[in-house]
């Protein structure tokens, strides 16, 4: 039994010019059995910064709703919403109190900081933060998504574009990988908008 | 292995559950109920360890009843189903359940709705969900014929259609099953699909 492979996900973030996006499969599986294909893996936290969650669903379900716990009771006290940065530490605390009982998850954070810059981070399961300034990836497929966003990925690119790139990284990743796809969700942010779109792919 | 399978349509949800409780090669008893309602508008199929599954049910269904009497309204389907994730969640990392669940309900302004709920707490509302080495036959059989604007009649036959391939194709089948519905009158016994009779001596 391989606690990361329970359930199967596929999570990538990729940064473009003054915007990110953040795109995840779909499928919800328990080991071979497929059970849903419209499983939410990326969360929103506030308008300007998500969460995918890739990983085991019970955890992610569990950590995204501690997330959202702590978030409220931020803006509660400090009156305003998260800094991307502040955010992933807070993730990377969190994940690391359960140091010796970790939560079987590797989040994805993406979000637009301090001037809508585009900031994404990615962090194993007990919480070492990776911050990169082009992509990020996480979940059963993403040894596929490295090679296939390495290759596909170019700087400044516009929101239309790296919709279009991160959507064919995606499900040409997530067809290699038997336990992710089942189609695909990608959020595209600028500062002004949100556009969430469904991707069709292979259904197996 | 026990099988719990159950499916949602425009106007109700149906679970269904074998009846066997069974200890190693012993059959106790072949009439076993393992549909309990939580209320009057809600069903909760459960499959598994067999201690686990009548305690956790039983406390879910007196929680469910206790908020009732505190707050004087019951809780919606989709709050009966992220409390019991939760409970099943916390005990996850101390003293597991070893429980699958499907929750169904009828709530007026949302009408039926069906919850997944894996032994190890991943919550997801689905259309169709199966537990058991009968849900590969199940969870097939209803994705072939499935519809969301079924009868009741039409879906009584689906559930036949479902047992009868468990019961061919299983090798250690179940030989009865109960099936339950929940609409705008409430949960309700539908039927029992009997092959042995409890208390009868087949003969040889």
């Amino acid at each position: 039994l391989q606690i990361f492979e329970y359930n199967g996900s596929a999570v990538v973030a990729m940064v473009g010019k003054n915007c990110f996006a953040i795109a995840s499969d779909r499928r919800l599986g328990v080991q071979l059995q497929t059970i849903s294909t419209d499983f939410q893996k990326i969360y929103t936290i506030h308008d300007k910064l998500f969460i995918g969650l890739s990983g085991l669903a019970t955890d992610a379900q569990t950590l995204y709703q501690r997330l959202v716990f702590r978030h409220k009771l931020y803006e509660l006290r400090e009156e305003r919403n998260m800094k991307p940065e502040t955010f992933a530490s807070l993730v990377s605390s969190i994940l690391y109190e359960k140091r010796f009982g970790p939560y079987f998850c590797q989040p994805v954070i993406a979000g637009l900081g301090d001037d809508d810059k585009p900031f994404i981070c990615t962090m194993d399961s007990i919480g070492a933060k990776e911050l990169a300034k082009d992509f990020v990836v996480s979940g059963t497929a993403s040894e596929s998504l490295y090679g296939a966003c390495e290759s596909m990925f170019k700087p400044d690119m516009e929101p239309d574009e790296l919709f279009e790139t991160i959507s064919q990284a995606l499900l040409s990743s997530v067809d290699r990988d038997c336990l992710s796809g089942w189609g695909g969700h990608v959020y595209v942010v600028t500062p002004t908008e949100v556009t969430e779109r469904i991707l069709k792919g292979r259904m197996d | 292995m026990e099988s719990v399978f159950g499916f949602a349509c425009k106007d109700f949800a149906v679970v269904v559950a074998d009846a066997s409780a069974v200890h190693s090669i012993l059959v106790h008893k072949s009439n076993e109920d393992k549909i309990m309602h939580l209320d009057s508008h809600k069903l909760l199929g459960a499959s598994g360890e067999t201690g686990d599954r009548a305690q956790f049910t039983e406390f879910i269904q007196k929680n469910v009843a206790l908020y009732h009497f505190r707050n004087g309204i019951p809780l919606t389907t989709a709050a009966a189903a992220n409390f019991t994730r939760g409970e099943l969640a916390t005990a996850l990392r101390k003293s597991p359940y070893m429980v699958n669940i499907i929750l169904a309900g009828y709530d007026k302004d949302t009408g039926p709705s069906l919850y997944f709920i894996d032994y190890i707490a991943s919550l997801h509302k689905v259309d169709r969900a199966a537990f058991g080495y009968g849900s590969y036959f199940a969870l097939s059989m209803m994705d072939r014929y499935h519809r969301p604007d079924m009868t009741v009649d039409e879906a009584v036959k689906l559930v036949d259609q479902c047992i009868s391939e468990i019961r061919k194709r299983l090798v250690v089948a179940p030989p009865n099953f109960v099936i339950k519905i929940v609409d705008k009158e409430g949960a309700r016994l539908h039927s029992w699909k009997v092959s042995v009779e409890e208390g009868s001596v087949p003969v040889a």
